[in-house]
This record gives structure tokens, C-alpha cells and sequence, in this order.
């Protein structure tokens, strides 16, 4: 049985003499959208029980912070409620992106973008625009169950618009990083873990009782920024400078982390 | 091996040339770690337009040398040109060469079938409305409209290969380098890949190189075979040419109801020198000999012993058996 036709005798067709030309690459902006796409469509399939569980374990937070922290502008119910806000994008953009990646490196799964000629920056950049763009229904839910229940202003909730994005650069680009760096899958998902719980414990426990050390700890974390961002704009009368120079912390901070996430990618595929 | 020397000026370059190309590993810690020489000294030429196949065992060292082939990996020494460009040196120009099917889905897994096929041709760098109508006509050929809207992860292990390789034809490349590319396929699905193949190959003169260790698959579809065992290619031929290696040889295969009736004396004498694999046992031998063997063997209680009997000319297994390839590695 032979299914194929005979091989070709003389040069095939379209057969070149001289090297042959390249197919034209894929260029950054419109492979990046791609990939956004592609994750954000892959995002609803296996992603939706996920947000659900990050949304949840926040509003889960905020039920047992009312139990120690009185309703009312105080400091404390303004950093517990941004902080729980916060902690979602922290679930998915660090702790999910760190695993998918480590993942993805560990099955082999890099290959399939390693053989596209398709930039890194848009690999990454588009992932982690899909995994932080994804938080925002469940940080908006979680902010505004919270400013309920504390009784602080929902007014300002429009400032998650930008919260969410630079706040998602910095993790999504500290999560990408930490999956693609991580020698195994494991190691992976226990640094994905691990931010998300230095997250959640530096973020959302009020800082008048926090000692030195755990304080310092908390200005090295790029959420604690986010979170400072958003806990201002819930005061009467908003320092606006200083709630555009933590968001300006968050923008730096991602800008470096998403480098060096695509840096990491780049190592990862070119062993 | 050199084939690419004495080239006139006017000839097509071969797709492919690889010379002296040497890959190791190094495996284990410390004290421990030994070094694996997974591809030693591999020497090929690939002519465009070729269906071309390496064939070996697992662990032969194919998916390195594609790995190689594919700028995946680095090799420690030797040169590889496809298409008139260095690999070696720009190991970026290959993903605009050739398309490549992995054995890992994991990247398109949780897509649908389309948008994986999609997302593959905006990346291979199609714009939007070409990569879908091109998407759309893959899916078509391949038969995969009817579960166009399916994510990977829920089909099977034969869909979502197919859809893998859906994925791998949209954005034409002059070369296509597909690891394994029917596992766990149905005979229909078989089909539509070899079809597609053939058709590109005949409109417009795509080369193929493809990694199988199926032998019925090599025999079938293949124009020329690499043979490689142990990190080398121990023989390059058709596979008709392979195959004449061991010409005057029979393989005669016996299934035993239950024991071999070793009581008998000739099958007492085969017992020592077949190949036995659970209840069956091959032997390679002379026609002559064959046929003593067969009037042996169904007459009497060796026939009363025996389920089934097969006397079959050489295959592309005896070939690479012959060659001094190791048992047992090659699917049938």
C-alpha cells in the first residue's frame, strides 16, 4: 500500500537555488493581542471555578476582619478592604501565572511559542495581561462587599481602573518570572504560593501593629503599593499626589518585573 | 555521506544538511552525573520536496536531533543548513523555515480547536482575517469542523493530535517537521494527515521530515529513511533499499496455543535461536529453511501446539534488525 504519489525525480515545485526567503516574523502589538486573546478565551474555559475561589477567599478575609476591625473611616477598615481587593489580583496574576508558566516550561509546553517567530515580550506581556485583566470583575466585587461592609464610600471604586492594571503589571510580571525562573514545576508553584500568602498577610493586616522587620518586608512587596493606593482613595477628602505616586511604584515595578519575566522567558527557551 | 559536495551551481539546495552534529547531556549530581551522547556524530541530507523519516527506537536520539533541526537546541559541535541558512549561528530563522508538531500539547490545551489554530497562524505571522480563513480551510481538510469548538483538553489523545497538527499547517512553511505525528490516531485520521502532507507536497513542493518509529508507517509513506540508533544513523536509504539489505531472508512467526511443544525436535532446535516475545516466536531465516520449518511445524503435535502461523517477506524491522539496531524498540 502506498498512500503517498511518487517523490519528485527533478526539483520540486517551487524548489530554490540560493537560500531561501524567510517567512515574514510575527510582529510585537498584533502577536501580543493574539496571545491576549488566546489566554483570555483559555481563561474562561478553566479559569472561571478559579476566580470564584480567589473572589470568596477575599470576601471570606473580609468577614473575619470585621470580626476585630470596627466599622467607619478608620485606618484599619481602609487597609483591610484594599487589601482583600487586592489579594485576588495577587491570586491570580502571581500565584495562577507563576503555575501556568512553571508548568508550561516543565511539560515542554514552550516549545509551541519557541518554534513561532513570535517576540517574548509578546508571549508575556500577553499572558499577563490576560491572568491580571481576568481579576478585575472579582476585585470589584470583593472592594465593593467591603466598602459595604465597613462602611466607607463606594465612590471611588473607579480608581481600581487603574489599580488593577499596574498592580497586575507588577504581580503578573513577579508571577511570570517566578514560573519561568523556577528550576521545577514545584518550586513554581511553591513561589506562586508563597507571594500570594506574603500577599495576603502584609496586605491586609492593619500596619499600626506591625513590627519594623515585617514592616520593611511590606514596602519590598509591590501590592503593598496597590493596596496603599487604593486604601487612600477611601479617606473624605483624597491625597491624589500620593495615590499617583504609589501607582507610579506599581508602573516601575511592573515595567522591571515584566523585563525581566521576559528575559526569563527568553533563558527558558534557548537552553 | 556527504551528498551536498560536487552540487552544480544550478541544482536546489537540499533542505536540509546536517554534518558531525554532536549533542550531550549530562544527567545526575555531583559525583554521580554521567554524560549521554544523545545525537553522535549525525550526518543528513534532506532534498526539497522529500518525505524523509528517521526511524529509531525511543531514546535513539530523534527528538534531539529535531530539537537541534528546530533551534531548540544548541548543538556542541557540528554545522546544520536549512534551506541555505545556518542554524547553528541565527538558530532564530528556523521558526520562520519550517513548522514544527511537538509531542506536547500543553500550550494549546486549553483552546478551541480553532483558536489554537487560530492564535498558532497570527503568531506564525499571518494578519487576523488570513489567519482565520486559513484556519478555517485546515480544519476543513482535516476533517475537524465538527469539533471546531472544542477545547484540546477534552478530546482524545488522536483528536488532539490532529488538531496539534491543524495548528502546525496554518501559515505555510517550505518545510514541515512533524515528531510523531499519527500517534494514537484512527486509520481515518491517519489518512487525512497523509493526505494533507501529499498535497502540500504536491502543489507546493513542502518537505517533509518526519520522526516516526512505525515501521508500517515508514514503509508506506516515506521516499528515503534515516536509520538511527544510539545518537548515529547507522544507514540512509529507501526504504525499498533498506529493505534489500536483507533480501534473501523469510520471517516466519509462530503464536503457540499454550507451551511450545519443545518435545518436537525441530522446534526444540528453534527454541535456541527465536525471538520470543510471550507466545510468540519469530525467526529470520533462508526460504529453504522456512519451509522445512512450516511442514515441520503443521504436522503432528507442534501442529496441534500452534494458533497461528505467518511466513512473510523482509520488513523495515529485519532491515534495521540486520543493521544492528536493538530488539524490540520499534512499533509494528
Amino acid at each position: 500500500m502506498t498512500l503517498l504519489s511518487v517523490p519528485p525525480q527533478a526539483a520540486a515545485p517551487g524548489a530554490t537555488c540560493g537560500p531561501a526567503p524567510l517567512a515574514p516574523a510575527a510582529r510585537l502589538l498584533p502577536a501580543l493581542a493574539a496571545v491576549y486573546r488566546a489566554q483570555l478565551a483559555r481563561a474562561r474555559v478553566a479559569r472561571i471555578p478559579l476566580l470564584f475561589v480567589a473572589t470568596f477567599q477575599s470576601v471570606g478575609i473580609l468577614v473575619m476582619m470585621r470580626g476585630v476591625v470596627d466599622s467607619g473611616q478608620t485606618s484599619a477598615a481602609r487597609s483591610v478592604v484594599a487589601g482583600s481587593s487586592v489579594l485576588v489580583v495577587a491570586f491570580v496574576a502571581l500565584n495562577l501565572l507563576a503555575q501556568y508558566f512553571g508548568k508550561l516550561r516543565a511539560t515542554g509546553g514552550l516549545d509551541h511559542y519557541a518554534t513561532l517567530p513570535v517576540p517574548a515580550a509578546s508571549v508575556v506581556l500577553g499572558a499577563a495581561g490576560a491572568y491580571a485583566s481576568f481579576t478585575l470583575p472579582g476585585t470589584v466585587v470583593t472592594a465593593a462587599v467591603g466598602a459595604v461592609m465597613f462602611g466607607l464610600p463606594l465612590g471611588q471604586l473607579w480608581v481600581l481602573l487603574a489599580v488593577v492594571p499596574l498592580a497586575g503589571a507588577a504581580l503578573s510580571g513577579l508571577g511570570a518570572a517566578c514560573g519561568l525562573l523556577a528550576p521545577r514545576q514545584e518550586i513554581a508553584t511553591m513561589l506562586g504560593q508563597l507571594g500570594m500568602s506574603a500577599a495576603l498577610l502584609l496586605g491586609v493586616l492593619p500596619v499600626d501593629h506591625l513590627p519594623q522587620p515585617v514592616l520593611w518586608l511590606r514596602d519590598l512587596l509591590p501590592s503593598t503599593y496597590g493596596v496603599e493606593a487604593f486604601a487612600r482613595t477611601f479617606t473624605p477628602d483624597p491625597d491624589w499626589a500620593l495615590v499617583a505616586g504609589d501607582l507610579a511604584v506599581c508602573a516601575g515595578v511592573g515595567v522591571v518585573s515584566l523585563a525581566i519575566a521576559t528575559w526569563a522567558y527568553r533563558r527558558a527557551v534557548s537552553r | 555521506m556527504n551528498e551536498t559536495a560536487g552540487r552544480a551551481p544550478q541544482d536546489p539546495l537540499p533542505c536540509c544538511a546536517v554534518s558531525g552534529l554532536v549533542k550531550t547531556y549530562r544527567t545526575g549530581r555531583g559525583a554521580a552525573a554521567t554524560e549521554i551522547r544523545a545525537n553522535d556524530g549525525v550526518a543528513l541530507t534532506v532534498r526539497q520536496g522529500e518525505i524523509f523519516g528517521l526511524l529509531g527506537p525511543n531514546g535513539a536520539g530523534k527528538s534531539t536531533l529535531v530539537r537541534q533541526l528546530t533551534g531548540l537546541l544548541r548543538p556542541d559541535a557540528g554545522s546544520i543548513e536549512l534551506l541555505g541558512h545556518d542554524i547553528v549561528r541565527h538558530p532564530e530563522r528556523a521558526a520562520r523555515l519550517l513548522g514544527y508538531l511537538g509531542q506536547e500539547s500543553t500550550a494549546l490545551d486549553e483552546l478551541t480547536v480553532a483558536l489554537a489554530a487560530e492564535t498558532t497562524g497570527r503568531l506564525r505571522g499571518l494578519g487576523r482575517a488570513q489567519a482565520r480563513a486559513e484556519a478555517a480551510d485546515v480544519l476543513t481538510e482535516l476533517g475537524l469542523e465538527p469539533i471546531a469548538h472544542r477545547p484540546l483538553a477534552k478530546l482524545s489523545g488522536g483528536q488532539r493530535r490532529l488538531a496539534c497538527l491543524a495548528a502546525t499547517l496554518v501559515g505555510e512553511r517550505p518545510l514541515l517537521v512533524l515528531d510523531e505525528p499519527t500517534t494514537g490516531m484512527d486509520p481515518v485520521a491517519r489518512r487525512a494527515v497523509w493526505s494533507a502532507v501529499d498535497r502540500r507536497r504536491a502543489e507546493r513542493g513542502t518537505t517533509v521530515l518526519l520522526v516516526t518509529h512505525n515501521v508500517i508507517e515508514a514503509e508506506t509513506v516515506l521516499d528515503r529513511v534515516a536509520v538511527i540508533d544510539e545518537g548515529r544513523v547507522i544507514a540512509c536509504d529507501t526504504p525499498g533499499g533498506l529493505k534489500a539489505l536483507v533480501d534473501g531472508d523469510v520471517r516466519l512467526d509462530l503464536v503457540w496455543r499454550d507451551e511450545a511443544p519443545v518435545g518436537v525436535p525441530a522446534v526444540a532446535e528453534l527454541a535456541e535461536r527465536a525471538e520470543r516475545t510471550g507466545r510468540r516466536w519469530t525467526v529470520r531465516t533462508t526460504p529453504e529453511q522456512a519451509r522445512e520449518l512450516v511442514a515441520a511445524v503443521t504436522t503432528g503435535p507442534a501442529f496441534a501446539a500452534l494458533d497461528d502461523f505467518t511466513l512473510a517477506t523482509p520488513s523495515l524491522e529485519d532491515a534495521y534488525l540486520k543493521l544492528g539496531g536493538r530488539h524490540g524498540g520499534l512499533a509494528k
